[in-house]
């Protein structure tokens, strides 16, 4: 009895003290999603979709796909000078609009809230993006 | 007298109220529901039932149907490495029981002609001598007829229509929204004049039995149409009607001009009657569904007031609500329907997008009732059901989105979708 109550104890604590560690971690991941998601609503929403699926032959899905969870690099070069149109292929199938390049639209933070909004959305889990890195390619791209 | 001004502003109120309200989406048809063997089916009026020929072609675009029965089926993506399809009805069910296959490109238009099957990639068109009593397609006598139009990715179908004089009629698509410097970037103005109409946003002419044509053999028989899929030659009264795909995003790049639900309403969706020489306004201007008229678009200028440029531009003859995608326009010649369906026009619509997060919409045929050459009466919905949402939902979660339509020998409606690869044959009676 007194060996479960210990048990029972122990898991107590590793559990709250794993509550606090994701309570404090994600502090900031938590107010990233918030920006992120008015700039999704303001600058994404209408092609990418509410719940970011995206439309068949038009507009590329946003949930799972290598562009979203892979090179944090790519992604943000994607969405800072944008693409032809043709150019992501998934499973065999093309999507035909344009990227609309956000050089000119969004500042650095709104990539970086609006990116890690996308990465931790539609069933996406992936790292943050800071506003520093997007300020680098921002940059480097120039 | 005021009581009586009260009384006359209240009637134009109501008047305008109503007015508006037509052009609004209606909610689905209270059509009949029918079942096959994928479960629920679409709704049709009273007295049409459907059968499903075939599915699981994929992105099966247009179709035609030779004078034998045979449905002729172009693919935006190819199925086995073939790009159109041959599907064949041995025992009269209605049902596809051969499925054979040609043509390693894809593309979106295909329609036979005077012993010729015409299919387009998405830059060229090409022929093949086919015997419409049995449906046999000679591939081997493959001849490109037109070729070198531009294809950049977005709006790149090239569909086709043909005359009854020898020629054929080839939308290429502006790769544009609106012509902007900067396609689709919020605050990029309209480039004047837009470079994009000397060789898209129009319909083509070439013959349609000469090859190798490219611009320079062609001629720009109509400018200022951004984006056609659906279109067909009327021989009623010998025109080309066209359905045109209205520009995006007016809710998101002007606010200010277009609250939410405006912008999903508009601009509309627009039927043209297309005379030689026509220009339909793209991208100067657009038909505002509210204002009921055509008026300069904000990139050029426009406040939802003015119509300035606009108003020496040729005049669409239907608008429909923002965004449904008209991908398929036919005019029924058949005696199978009942008499009103006779030269009315049938529109495919695929479905929006850009209504987001406004509920999604389309996804049906509607009717047109026509009398020499011009509408005569309200759009109604004639097949629903094909997106299987209850109320809204994404665009990539529809179940079948309708994309091309053609008329059978015995005057059966042909229904093709681009999502499965599903055809539906509707006949009527019996």
């Amino acid at each position: 009895m007194k060996r479960t109550m210990l048990i029972v104890l122990v898991l107590f604590i590793a559990t709250a003290f794993a509550f606090q560690q994701k309570q404090q971690q994600p502090a900031r991941l938590k107010a990233a999603m918030a920006r992120g998601k008015t700039v999704y609503e303001n600058a994404c929403l209408a092609c990418h979709q509410p719940d970011g699926s995206g439309v068949p032959n038009m507009n590329p899905p946003l949930i799972k796909t290598k562009w979203v969870l892979g090179d944090k690099k790519a992604l943000t070069r994607i969405v800072l000078k944008g693409l032809q149109g043709g150019e992501i292929e998934i499973d065999g199938d093309k999507f035909h609009n344009p990227m609309p390049p956000q050089e000119s639209v969004l500042n650095d933070q709104e990539i970086a809230d609006v990116l890690t909004y996308v990465r931790n959305s539609f069933g996406n889990k992936a790292s943050m993006v800071t506003a520093a890195e997007v300020k680098a390619l921002r940059a480097k791209l120039k | 007298m005021k009581n009586l001004m009260i009384l006359a502003c209240t009637a134009v109120i109501a008047v305008t109220a109503f007015g508006n309200d037509t052009t609004r989406l209606k909610s689905p048809s209270t059509g009949i529901v029918q079942k096959d063997d994928d479960g629920p089916a679409i709704t049709l009026p009273q007295g049409f039932k459907s059968v499903v020929v075939t599915s699981g072609l994929g992105k099966a675009r247009h179709l035609t149907v030779a004078a034998n029965g045979d449905v002729f089926v172009k693919l935006e993506k190819l199925k086995d490495n073939k790009g159109i399809i041959r599907l064949h009805d041995t025992n009269g069910d209605g049902k596809a029981d051969e499925t054979s296959g040609f043509g390693n490109y894809v593309g979106t238009g295909i329609v036979i002609k005077n012993g010729y099957l015409y299919a387009s990639s998405n830059s060229d068109v090409y022929r093949y001598k086919i015997d419409e009593k049995t449906g046999a397609v000679d591939i081997a006598s493959e001849e490109k007829i037109v070729t070198g139009l531009v294809d950049k990715s977005q709006h790149n179908s090239k569909s086709l229509a043909l005359d009854n004089n020898g020629n054929i009629y080839v939308n290429i698509g502006a790769p544009s929204n609106c012509c902007q410097v900067q396609d689709r970037v919020k605050g990029s103005p309209g480039q004047d004049p837009c470079p994009i109409l000397e060789k898209a946003g129009g319909i083509w002419q070439f013959k349609a039995d000469k090859t190798n044509q490219s611009y320079e053999q062609g001629v720009r028989y109509a400018t200022g149409l951004r984006n056609v899929v659906g279109l067909d030659w009327n021989t009623e009264v010998n025109d080309l009607y066209v359905m045109q795909h209205g520009r995006d995003m007016l809710y998101q790049f002007f606010p200010q001009l277009f609250n939410q639900k405006e912008g999903a309403e508009n601009p509309a969706e627009e039927m043209f009657r297309v005379k030689k020489g026509a220009d339909c306004g793209w991208p100067y201007c657009y038909w505002d569904i509210d204002k009921n008229q055509q008026l300069q678009n904000p990139e050029y200028g426009g406040d939802r007031q003015k119509a300035d440029r606009c108003a020496d531009k040729t005049k669409s003859i239907v608008q429909f609500p923002g965004h449904l995608a008209p991908n398929a326009l036919l005019f029924y010649t058949g005696d199978q329907f009942p008499a009103k369906y006779k030269n009315g026009a049938f529109i495919a619509f695929h479905g929006s997008w850009n209504r987001a997060p406004e509920p999604q919409a389309g996804f049906f045929v509607v009717f047109v009732p026509f009398k020499d050459g011009m509408p005569n009466g309200k759009w109604e919905v004639f097949a629903d059901g094909f997106s299987g949402f209850q109320q809204g939902g994404s665009t990539g979660k529809a179940k079948y989105r309708p994309c091309g339509l053609a008329q059978g020998p015995d005057g059966s409606l042909y229904v093709s979708d681009d999502n499965n690869g599903t055809i539906w044959k509707v006949s009527y009676g019996k």
